[in-house]
């Protein structure tokens, strides 16, 4: 039996998590809600997190877009798709949600601007 | 081919020029840093000393209470901080007390005015967080606090709005004796000049070898400090402890900005550079200051720093033309009370430089005022609100702490000898000086400096030229592909 | 002179909740004024995600989060003016003002809401021995170089300090090509939440050096190094423990101070365990008419529970405008006891709570099963049971009033004790 301890991170409470791999499958303690458990089998097979960055912006009211993936990405994608986010520049006006870049490396997942810039 | 060269534009670098920038001569300072006083001047105790303390028979003595006592006029023409405040050097037990009589012929000597000895009630009655076991003080009300670096910037400023060039970034690395004057070599190439003037401070030996014969040695006496932060009410005077065989005792002073200072302690380093503070030489100031007060509250410091003091082998300042070597005039050895000492050390060199060249001629246009430096956060209501209808970028506050406008940062960078670097703007502005310590304000100042030098950003350093604040752009990606 | 029924100073998370819920419950005349160039605050630099799960149920980022009340706050024709810097505020309720639009303003306030939020100690604060380079930032400082003004500030980092935004830092100075060389903490435990020390250090190989401080910084001109040690149980370094680092960054989480003078100025009275001013239930000052929220008060981790004291004091504030808010003065004092470093609100007046009593609180170091007791004079009122409590958690205590009312007591104290 794999025994592995672990903190969830799917809000800022953190809960020490303790999870078993049993042939029935993993078994979860310490979580306080239902996140926990989704988070903890998604760490031990196929580790995610959010990305967020900034991208360049011209011609708007600050030089820089702050950025986020619409849903988390494989973390092992995190480096190859900052080399994505590093090439962009877009023109202002922005407004929060605009899509920057679609399917990034094929996850599917959405890169958009996290706040609006104006002219 | 200059008439003279100065060497160092610090406190007595720069207050020299001033005085030469009366007559018509060609002169020069040069300067290795990117900022007038940038060195000795820019970390010490800010104090005009009232000149009691140095033996008459010595340069110190002779020139202190006599410069001190010409600081009104000047900071008054040049628009530099001053505050006659008096100071207090207190003493503990009899042979405190001894000490402070001897203090007080030795002022009488020196022609200190106006010093009293009081006694305790006189002294908690001025200063009411003093160790209550104080005795005795000597008092001496023409003691005063300054803006030191505002002194020499100021002066620097004022010289070259009569004519004195400045060059700075300009290390001299040799000089050669030619017929009719000196060449200097420096990193920017061979200045001519008839006459030089060395205050190199910490390095004054080192110039004066390059062509003197080498017969006396500078040494760095490292001092540390502590600031606490304004409206720490703590003492109203410089509060001196008395000397001893271990040492000058830690002094506790406001500052003409009103901050507390505290320190210095003394130790003697061997690189002349360093700057650093030390854990140990902190805490000793710490509790050495403590003896002089009843508390001091240490939760309120804003910043530590050391500062260095030129020493000369002779404990003496070095005030005469270099011997093996006509036409080069030291001023060197001018740690404390150099500073105190200068107007009256400046006019005596100009005497010298009279006897040399055989007379000077004044100039009719002399102007002794610098333009008014405008302290946004010292005007009442009514002249705020006219000024930033007149110039809108008063209205626009940088500084939170200080309460330092936009404006006045921009003048900072565009008058004579202005700022190139963070730490020059705050130091001719006090951005940055606050509690916060630039945490708010150093990003808008960089903003400012690389707007109105049209730099970029990653050009403009915090202090030298090699003290780069940041690296490149982020996104550097778009470059390559720009290229 | 200009008058305004309420002037709320700041226009960050805390002024834009206070001033919303303000006009909400019926007052009409509310300016805020903001000294940055636009509203939001510090959230605008802040672009990493996780804000807003109590408030949105949903993780957003500073910027996103900031938006959604300023455009609120525009929908609703709130006045506010940027670029504005507050000179001082007088008990009277006058505000003194400037900008290079409008010039100096004399402000006549009904009352004022006080939202200056915090800012970051520094390395002078903590007297780190060594040469004064260039190249020590607070973290706040390089996050906004970095995120807003699109700078990096260096290749190599050592960040002293495990406060959320060190940890923060970490992450974004990694992402965006610099090496963190490690994360260093004085005290036996981190500053920060959990999941930034997971989702910012862990992931990323970041070592943390608990119990550790910085005790030489090299360099006469860029940082060269850093010199970290161990401390002992009194934190001083303790020799042969020595780590050098190569590095031309040093960054600084190492605590955030509420930014209080023109609170003191107006004569408030200050917690020195808050550094922020003595509140009451309604997030009223000790200046009748002066109330304060968020970080100005006390240092939050999360916005959501920013946003949530604001729109009580923005209650509060039109209560008081409609002369619906008692000012019977004689409550009850809130007291940390044992392991208890402070409580928000310090006083309360039971006649103004609605139904709970809310009170924020940090514990002084980590705990594991422990309970929190809360007690009226000497009298139990509630015990709550905790798996972990720690000091960059803060907690939050909910109190019906029920339990509380009708009883004679002067003080409310919480402490943390052992579980039976």
């Amino acid at each position: 039996m794999d025994k592995q301890e672990l903190t969830c991170i799917s809000c800022p409470i953190g809960c020490h998590l303790e999870v078993t791999n049993t042939e029935q499958g993993y078994v979860i303690r310490g979580n306080q809600c239902k996140r926990g458990e989704t988070y903890a089998i998604s760490e031990l097979t196929s580790p995610t997190r959010v990305l967020t960055s900034t991208i360049g912006v011209k011609g708007g009211f600050l030089n820089r877009l702050p950025v986020r993936t619409n849903s988390p990405i494989p973390k092992d994608k995190l480096f190859a798709v900052m080399e994505i986010i590093n090439t962009v520049i877009v023109n202002a006006p922005i407004k929060a949600g605009d899509i920057i870049l679609k399917n990034l490396l094929g996850t599917g997942v959405d890169l958009i601007a996290s706040r609006s810039i104006s002219e | 081919m200059y008439d003279i060269v100065i060497i160092g534009a610090g406190v007595a670098g720069g207050f020299i020029a001033r005085e030469l920038s009366k007559y018509q001569l060609k002169v020069l300072i040069v300067d290795r840093q990117n900022d007038i006083g940038n060195e000795t001047t820019a970390a010490n105790s800010a104090i005009i000393h009232a000149g009691y303390d140095a033996p008459a028979d010595y340069l110190k003595g002779k020139f202190n209470a006599s410069g001190n006592a010409m600081f009104d006029i000047i900071c008054e023409e040049l628009d530099v901080p001053f505050k006659r405040i008096g100071s207090l050097v207190i003493g503990f037990n009899e042979e405190d007390r001894c000490t402070i009589q001897k203090l007080y012929d030795n002022g009488l000597k020196n022609n200190v005015p106006d010093m009293r000895i009081i006694e305790r009630d006189e002294i908690l009655r001025m200063e009411p967080n003093i160790n209550e076991n104080v005795c005795c003080a000597l008092y001496a009300p023409t003691a005063g606090i300054i803006g030191p670096w505002e002194l020499a910037i100021a002066s620097v400023e004022n010289a070259m709005d009569n004519g004195v060039e400045l060059q700075l970034e300009t290390e001299v690395v040799g000089i050669t004796k030619v017929n009719n004057g000196y060449i200097i070599n420096t990193n920017r190439g061979e200045i001519k000049t008839r006459l030089i003037i060395n205050c190199a401070g910490v390095y004054a030996d080192k110039i004066n070898n390059m062509v003197a014969e080498p017969y006396f040695s500078i040494k760095s006496r490292k001092g540390n400090y502590y600031v606490l932060d304004k409206g720490v009410n703590l003492v109203d005077h410089v509060i001196f402890q008395c000397p001893t065989d271990k040492g000058k005792g830690i002094l506790v002073t406001p500052t003409v900005h009103g901050n507390i200072l505290i320190g210095p302690d003394s130790e003697f380093v061997d690189d002349k550079d360093s700057t650093a503070t030390n854990a140990d030489n902190l805490s000793f100031v710490r509790e050495t200051a403590l003896i002089s007060l009843k508390a001091i509250p240490f939760n309120k410091v804003i910043r530590s720093f050391a500062g260095l003091r030129a020493n000369s082998n002779i404990n003496d300042f070095i005030i005469e033309e270099a011997k093996g070597a006509k036409g080069f005039i030291n001023v060197a050895g001018f740690e404390s009370p150099g500073l105190s000492s200068i107007p009256s050390v400046a006019k005596y060199v100009v005497e010298m430089i009279e006897n040399m060249i055989g007379g000077l001629k004044h100039k009719d246009n002399f102007n002794p005022r610098r333009r008014k430096v405008i302290c946004f956060n010292s005007l009442s209501e009514k002249e705020k609100g006219e000024l930033i209808k007149k110039y809108p970028m008063y209205g626009n506050v940088i500084c939170r702490c200080e309460t330092v406008t936009e404006a006045e940062i921009v003048d900072a960078i565009h008058r004579n000898g202005g700022a190139r670097s963070v730490k020059a703007v705050k130091k001719r502005t006090r951005a940055g000086f606050g509690r916060c310590q630039g945490g708010f304000c150093g990003p808008r100042v960089v903003e400012i400096l690389a707007r109105e030098l049209d730099k970029d950003w990653t050009e403009i350093p915090y202090d030298s030229s090699k003290a780069y604040i940041l690296t490149e752009e982020t996104k550097n990606n778009q470059q390559d592909r720009k290229q | 002179m200009l008058k305004y029924d309420v002037v709320v100073i700041g226009g960050g998370p805390a002024g834009l909740a206070a001033a919303i819920e303000a006009k909400n419950d019926g007052v009409d005349n509310i300016l805020v004024i903001e000294r940055d160039k636009e509203l939001g605050g510090i959230l605008q630099q802040c672009i990493h995600n996780g804000f807003g799960l109590h408030v949105f149920k949903e993780e957003l980022t500073g910027p996103e989060y900031a938006e959604r009340f300023i455009e609120e706050l525009k929908s609703m024709n709130i006045e506010y003016k940027i670029n504005t810097m507050v000179l001082s505020l007088t008990e009277d309720k006058t505000v003194h003002a400037i900008n290079p639009k409008d010039g100096y303003m004399t402000i006549q306030a009904r009352a004022v809401i006080l939202a200056m939020g915090c800012r970051e100690r520094t390395a002078g604060a903590i007297n780190i021995p060594g040469t004064r380079p260039s190249g020590v930032f607070t973290a706040g400082t390089a996050q906004r170089y970095i995120n807003m003004d699109g700078y990096m500030v260096g290749k190599r980092v050592v960040i002293l300090g495990s406060g959320d935004i060190g940890l923060i830092m970490a992450r974004r100075l990694t992402l965006e090509g610099a090496k963190v060389l490690a994360v260093v903490e004085l005290m036996p435990f981190s500053g920060g939440l959990t999941r930034n020390i997971v989702q910012c250090l862990d992931d990323y190989n970041i070592p943390l050096y608990l119990n550790h401080t910085v005790i030489n910084v090299k360099g006469n001109h860029r940082l060269e190094g850093v010199t970290i040690a161990k401390v002992d149980d009194k934190k001083r370094p303790i020799p042969g423990t020595e780590i050098d680092y190569d590095c031309d960054t040093l960054l600084l989480s190492i605590g955030l101070i509420p930014e209080n003078e023109l609170t003191a100025g107006a004569g408030a009275e200050i917690d020195l365990r808050t550094s922020g001013p003595v509140v009451n239930e309604s997030m009223e000052t000790t200046v009748e008419g002066v109330f304060a929220c968020g970080n100005v008060v006390h240092v939050h981790d999360l916005v959501d529970f920013v946003t949530e004291e604001s729109k009580r004091a923005g209650r509060s504030v039109a209560k008081y405008i409609k002369n619906q808010l008692s000012n019977n003065r004689t409550g009850f004092e809130t007291k940390g006891l044992e392991g208890v470093s402070y409580i928000v609100p310090q006083k309360v007046n039971i006649d103004n709570v609605d139904k709970n009593l809310e009170l924020f609180l940090r514990v002084s170091k980590v705990y594991n099963h422990v309970k929190l007791v809360i007690k009226a004079d000497q009298e139990t009122v509630k015990e709550i049971k905790k798996r972990h409590l720690a000091p960059g958690e803060m907690e939050h205590i909910i109190l019906a009033k029920a339990l509380l009312e009708d009883k004679n007591f002067k003080n409310l104290t919480v402490e943390v004790k052992e579980e039976d």
